[in-house]
């Protein structure tokens, strides 16, 4: 007689959780918590499948953020309730054959991914979700779930939740079973040992679904949370069976994979030419590249109706179609007139971080209060165009080059006050050299939404370098 | 050994005591010795387990257990 070992650690889990720190083979759930049980059986139906190469586990936020730590398979750590979305955009970016796994909470799931776990199940995607049910916000300190039961009392129903005043426990297997999309739901219980075994054969099945590329699986698991039902951890497997278990009954709800397996699923995909033509409408002439000597920080400020977002758009394209590198970050208040707005447009010969403009070496102030908010700003020696028609008083600094231009009187003059903006770009552009001016006229045809205003903007650009001609050019 | 068994990582135990109840051949207590962790780990002490594996399930952490059957050679 010999032994051989019969159940262990399912290798689809890292051997040690090197990110939750050195040395360290346990997790980081209290002890007794549901979740760890959930992810023993989902990485043994990893293991069993197959499947670790290609699966990619969508963790959401909640105690079990840190999926990461324990699945020895890609990671994406989501944002708050977005991890259907997330894991739809997985799906949608990987080849065929890629297992996605979404893991969420009730607080996750339900409370704020409500809108999110709806639209991934309605449309079918052949993902799997395994929704922890413990009827509580556990890693914030109990707070009431939208699965929290009538009568059950957490720090923010202290009284225990009414219907009246808080509304219903939610069913969600029950609510995803009534669209027409998913092909398997079911609800099992880590209540007892019972309930776990059968809860093994049901998360393995559900993942045999997405290999069979069936469609959308999902499994609610009603999981105990000791510490934030303060109970210890038989009372909470006990509290499972007696309590949640009856508002919450397990079983299948859903189950459609007695059918032949789809041969697969058509997924219209555009092809890169398609998107590219998604973004400009009609064809642009080829460009002639300016010199671009260093990176561009730029900040395009004003009131809403100057133009500033549409010219600043404008800008980056032009960048982007002189092959440079360019980024474009709009940045509006809550009025949609009057209110101030601004956005900062990046442009560079390599690839760029981020996006956000602090510290600006080119401002385009078409208001005072603008000027104001960004002259302090704008880095030494950079430069300042000043909507002179807009704001009397001159630039305090006298460590940057500044340009006054009339750009709201030449813009009315042309026939249209929206595009002063685009007279004071002209400017930028025909002093900077950051983009050609004729790379701005070219652009205009595809950039400008309504085209009876393409001649006007095409007149404002050669308003803007004859100004510049004329009263700044050396 | 060459019986059924389970080996406990007394490190990566947390006490919880959910594989002792689960057990249905009752193999396995709590001991009470604390692990470097701050838990009174579980200890397995019997001749009668059938390595259902029922207490490497119901337990949360990954590696706490292994069981083991015995085979013939
Ligand atoms: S708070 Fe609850 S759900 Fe979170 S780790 Fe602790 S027992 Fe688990
Ligand atoms: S394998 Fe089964 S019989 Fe053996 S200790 Fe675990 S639960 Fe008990
Ligand atoms: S279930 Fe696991 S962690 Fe809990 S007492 Fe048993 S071996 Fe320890």
């Amino acid at each position: 007689m010999t032994t051989v070992i019969k159940h262990q650690k399912p290798s689809a889990f890292y051997d040690e959780f090197f990110r939750k720190g050195p040395g360290q083979k346990t997790t980081h759930y209290c002890p007794g918590c549901g979740h760890g049980v959930a992810h023993k059986l989902v990485a043994e139906a990893i293991d069993n499948l197959g499947i670790q190469d290609r699966t990619v586990f969508c963790s959401p936020v909640g105690c079990s953020v840190f999926g990461y730590y324990y699945f020895d398979t890609g990671n994406v750590q989501c944002s708050h309730g977005r991890a259907a979305a997330a894991a739809t955009g997985v799906c949608r970016t990987l080849d065929e054959d890629r297992i996605v796994i979404s893991y969420q909470g009730d607080g996750d799931l339900a409370g704020i991914g409500m809108g999110a776990i709806m639209h991934a199940a309605n449309r079918g995607e052949n993902l799997t979700v395994f929704f922890i049910n413990n009827a509580i916000y556990g890693m914030t300190g109990g707070q009431m779930a939208p699965t929290t039961l009538l009568g059950q009392k957490t720090t923010t129903s202290p009284r225990g939740r009414t219907a009246e005043n808080e509304g219903y426990p939610i069913h969600m297997s029950e609510v995803i079973s009534q669209l027409e999309a998913p092909v398997f739901v079911e609800r099992v219980t880590l209540g007892d040992a019972k309930g776990v075994m059968k809860a093994k054969r049901v998360v393995q099945k559900a993942l045999q679904n997405q290999v069979e590329k069936r469609g959308f699986s999902f499994v609610e698991i009603l999981s105990p949370c000791p510490i934030g039902w303060k109970m210890n951890s038989m009372d909470a497997r006990h509290w499972i069976t007696e309590k949640l278990e009856k508002i919450f009954p397990v079983g299948n709800l859903r189950d459609d994979t007695k059918e032949p397996a789809p041969v697969s699923i058509p997924r219209m995909k555009l092809t890169d030419e398609e998107l590219i033509d998604l973004f400009k409408s009609g064809e642009v002439e080829s460009v002639k590249a300016g010199s671009l000597l260093n990176e561009q920080l730029v900040k395009v400020a004003g009131f809403g109706g100057q133009g500033v977002m549409s010219a600043s758009a404008l800008l980056a394209k032009c960048a982007v179609a002189e092959n440079r590198h360019a980024t474009w970050l709009p940045s509006y208040g809550p009025e949609m007139r009057g209110g101030t707005a601004n956005a900062s447009v990046v442009i560079s010969n390599e690839a760029i971080g981020a996006p956000v403009v602090e510290t600006p070496n080119v401002l385009i102030a078409m208001n005072a209060p603008s000027l104001d908010l960004f002259e302090e700003s704008v880095q030494p020696k950079g430069m300042v165009i000043v909507n002179s028609s807009l704001i009397e008083r001159k630039v305090k600094r006298d460590d940057v080059n500044v340009m006054y231009v009339p750009a709201t009187d030449i813009a009315i003059e042309l026939g249209s006050v929206m595009t002063a903006t685009i007279v004071a770009l002209a400017v930028y552009a025909a002093a900077s050299g950051a983009v050609s001016v004729e790379t701005m006229q070219k652009m205009i045809p595809s950039s400008i939404k309504r085209k009876n205003l393409v001649d006007i903007n095409l007149k404002a650009v050669e308003a803007g370098l004859k100004y510049y001609k004329e009263h700044y050019q050396k | 050994m060459t019986k059924n068994h389970v080996k406990i990582e007394n490190s990566e135990c947390k006490g919880c005591g959910v594989c002792v109840d689960a057990c249905p051949k009752g193999c396995l207590t709590i001991g009470k010795e604390i692990n470097e962790q701050g838990y009174a780990y579980v200890k397995f002490d019997s001749e009668n387990c059938t390595a259902c594996g029922m207490c490497f399930y119901v337990c949360p952490e990954p590696g706490a257990i292994t069981v083991y059957k015995a085979e013939k050679k």
